[in-house]
């Protein structure tokens, strides 16, 4: 095998496939997308070439920045909630009691499609007969809220399905994570007298930094694209308060037929999502990653 | 040696098999338009032909629709034995898209639905559809409901052929109305006081899904219909005058000050037209204001049950003291129509079919479906609900039918138009700003 694999050409033939496959399916419709921003186009008739008109159009649209400003939002709040399933994935992975049917319902989101959870909430946040205002009336609240309906509600109404949903996704992979630190370490510190905090701030957070890291350009690109939830539960709406910018080119597209500016916010979108991974890869780049065994 | 050998053999069949599944589709869709190609080359010998039929009546949403569409291709088939109809079925949504992902390939079935005036527009100027103004002038002459394929035409030519045609009255709750002793409103101030008696005791007067937008956008239009005439309205839907109309800015102004009076269900920006439907039929809501469509749900449909369905009635929008509108004048407008493609081999039988199938579609809806057709039909010899009765007269002795706005404009100026009647129910603009931005919507 290794006589094959010093071989070149047979590298080449490896690779190959999946290189034209990946070629044809996404780096190409990329370049056309981009090739598509710069004409007016309804998707149907003839294409009409206009330069730079959409990107400087797309540039001046608040309707545009409004809807990143909303994905810039859900990208801060998944990057915090991070936090949170790594307390999680530590309380999981010190092997209490329980642990293992804990990691088992933190993970059920993840395996119901979005459609699902969306109906799922849909339900629960139902003005009338939904479970959350239900509660609140039953625990004496006159007059909740409906909280899809509410312009200055709804967008944090619709984080908490989003970051529930990618709860299960992130505990299981700092469980992982931790549960490669082999327990001699912690055993060394306990040795040595250092309590849990100790032990899971010096020694566990150091080790797993480097998935830590990857995880944070999940998070975050995955909420600059995010679509599902929000097509499916408020499409955007109410008056484009939940709308965000995969929504926003969906709908240029496809609603308002013009493809040519709905390339040119998707091709956007792709420079966003770059520059956010390029400037996260920068803030948490360390010299040497630590090894201490 | 052996090694090096079985890799490579393995790498040649695997890079065989990929391709050969990428291009699997493609192969596909390469024989289909073969077959046709064929069919229409050797139509003087054997004549045996294939007609693609893309269409939106999935068993599982329109069972009524889905059944009589299959009775028709049988029948149809059964008398054209050289003819095969292969149909497609998609939902409501994602038929749009796939029409239109499509039409950017030019690879459109030969015959499919489409939706009138704004929707044609862009294929009709792509030249995807082909004119069907033969078909028009043949057997089907005089057919139509009057008013109905001139939604379908462009430049003077008609490029679909209608099969449904729809108005929209407020359907009420009987039970509800009696119990709180109200009478069908005939004016707009007796409305007002209807809404305001059920709103008092608790009960939600009307139902209403925003989330979708075009439900909204009935209410405005009725508001703008009975407060500024229905010429003005038409007339600045068509940019040939402008929504800042006086009339026209009372009606939105009227629009928010029933949202002021809780008229509509709760949180009904956040609600799609389905669940505002739930609410009406559950009987938590006293009034719905939709297309009539939605009559086999209060007429023949075994799902919603008997005892609510003998409830439903439905009144006219009421008129406004002082304003332009008369009350027999309707929004509404021809639904879906059936369109050949331009560029489809095997056109004189497409546009047969679709003679055919108009045809039987207007004698098997009304009593398959229970919805109302474009072509005009007998219905005294047949056995049908009266409810259904009622709306087809109240359809004969209509002043002037409005088409839909959404449907009327070009999708761009649509898309603004839907997204402030959200925001005018969501009081998020004043009735100045959502008639300035539909002017230069529509201006555009």
């Amino acid at each position: 095998m290794d006589k094959v694999m010093s071989n070149k050409k047979m590298i080449a033939l490896y690779v190959l496939p999946s290189l034209l496959l990946i070629m044809a399916v996404v780096y190409i419709p990329i370049v056309l997308t981009g090739y598509y921003g710069l004409n007016e186009w309804n998707g149907i008739g003839a294409m009409k070439f206009v330069g730079l008109d959409n990107y400087s159009a797309l540039i001046q649209d608040d309707n545009f920045w409004s809807s990143a400003g909303h994905s810039l939002l859900l990208a801060v709040f998944s990057a915090l909630s991070l936090i949170l399933y790594l307390i999680v994935a530590m309380v999981l992975s010190a092997r209490l009691k329980g642990s293992n049917l804990f990691r088992k319902i933190y993970l059920i989101p993840m395996l119901l499609s979005s459609v699902a959870i969306a109906q799922l909430w849909l339900k629960i946040y139902h003005p009338t007969n939904g479970i959350m205002n239900s509660f609140l009336e039953s625990i004496g609240v006159a007059n909740p809220p409906a909280w899809l309906a509410e312009p200055s509600l709804v967008l944090f109404a619709l984080f908490i399905p989003i970051l529930w949903q990618y709860a299960g996704f992130y505990i299981l992979i700092y469980y992982a994570a931790l549960k490669n630190i082999p327990t001699s370490l912690e055993e060394a510190a306990k040795i040595d007298g250092a309590n849990a905090f100790q032990i899971a701030y010096k020694i566990k957070l150091p080790l797993a930094m480097e998935v830590i890291k990857v995880t944070i350009v999940l998070a975050v690109v995955g909420s600059l694209k995010y679509f599902d939830l929000i097509y499916v539960m408020t499409d955007g709406g109410p008056n484009g308060a939940s709308e965000v910018m995969a929504s926003y080119m969906y709908h240029q597209a496809f609603r308002a037929y013009d493809f040519g500016y709905g390339s040119a916010v998707g091709f956007f979108l792709l420079v966003i999502c770059l520059i956010a991974t390029w400037i996260i890869r920068k803030m948490t780049v360390t010299k040497d990653t630590i090894q201490y065994s | 040696m052996f090694k090096k050998k079985w890799s490579i053999t393995l790498m040649t069949t695997l890079c065989l098999a990929m391709v050969a599944a990428g291009c699997g589709n493609n192969g596909n869709n390469g024989a289909n338009n073969e077959g046709s190609a064929n069919g229409g080359a050797a139509e003087s010998d054997s004549k045996k032909v294939t007609v693609n039929f893309m269409h939106l009546w999935p068993e599982g949403v329109s069972a009524g629709q889905n059944k009589i569409v299959n009775q028709i291709i049988n029948d149809y088939q059964a008398e054209h034995t050289n003819v095969t109809i292969k149909q497609e079925v998609l939902d409501n949504e994602q038929y749009k898209n796939k029409l239109k992902v499509l039409s950017a390939s030019n690879q459109l079935p030969d015959v499919g639905v489409t939706w009138a005036a704004g929707f044609l527009q862009p294929y009709v100027e792509g030249n995807l559809f082909t004119p069907v103004d033969d078909v028009l002038g043949g057997e089907l002459n005089g057919k139509f409901v009057a008013g109905t394929t001139e939604a379908y035409a462009v430049d003077g030519k008609t490029y679909a052929l209608p099969l449904e045609f729809n108005i929209a009255p407020i359907y009420y709750n009987k039970a509800i109305f009696e119990k709180y002793n109200l009478e069908v409103p005939q004016t707009y101030d007796q409305f007002k006081q209807v809404v305001k008696t059920l709103s008092d005791n608790g009960v939600a007067p009307i139902a209403l899904g925003n989330k979708d937008r075009w439900t909204g956008s009935l209410w405005y239009m009725y508001m703008a219909d009975r407060f500024a005439g229905q010429e003005t309205l038409s007339k600045a839907i068509k940019g040939e005058a402008s929504f800042t109309d006086e009339n026209l800015m009372k009606a939105a102004t009227e629009v928010q000050s029933l949202v002021d009076g809780n008229a509509f269900v709760k949180g009904f920006n956040g609600l799609s037209n389905e669940e505002a439907k739930s609410e009406f039929t559950n009987e938590k809501a006293a009034m719905y204001l939709m297309g009539t469509w939605e009559l086999p749900n209060w007429t023949t449909n075994a799902d919603i049950p008997q005892e609510f369905r003998d409830k439903v009635g439905f009144f006219k929008f009421p008129t406004v003291e002082g304003g332009k509108g008369d009350i027999n004048s309707w929004v509404g407008g021809p639904g879906v129509g059936l369109f050949v493609a331009e560029n489809s081999k095997v056109k004189a039988e497409a546009k047969a079919f679709v003679e055919y199938f108009v045809t039987k579609w207007g004698e098997q809806s009304v009593t398959g479906a229970g919805v109302i057709p474009a072509t005009k039909v007998d219905t005294s010899a047949l056995e049908l609900p009266q409810l259904y009765i009622d709306l087809f007269n109240e359809m004969n002795q209509a002043s002037s039918i409005t088409l839909f706005a959404d449907v009327q404009m070009p999708a761009n100026a649509a898309e603004t138009h839907l997204n402030m009647i959200q925001s005018l129910f969501g009081k998020a603009v004043t009735p100045e700003k959502f008639a300035q931005e539909h002017d230069a919507a529509v201006a555009k």
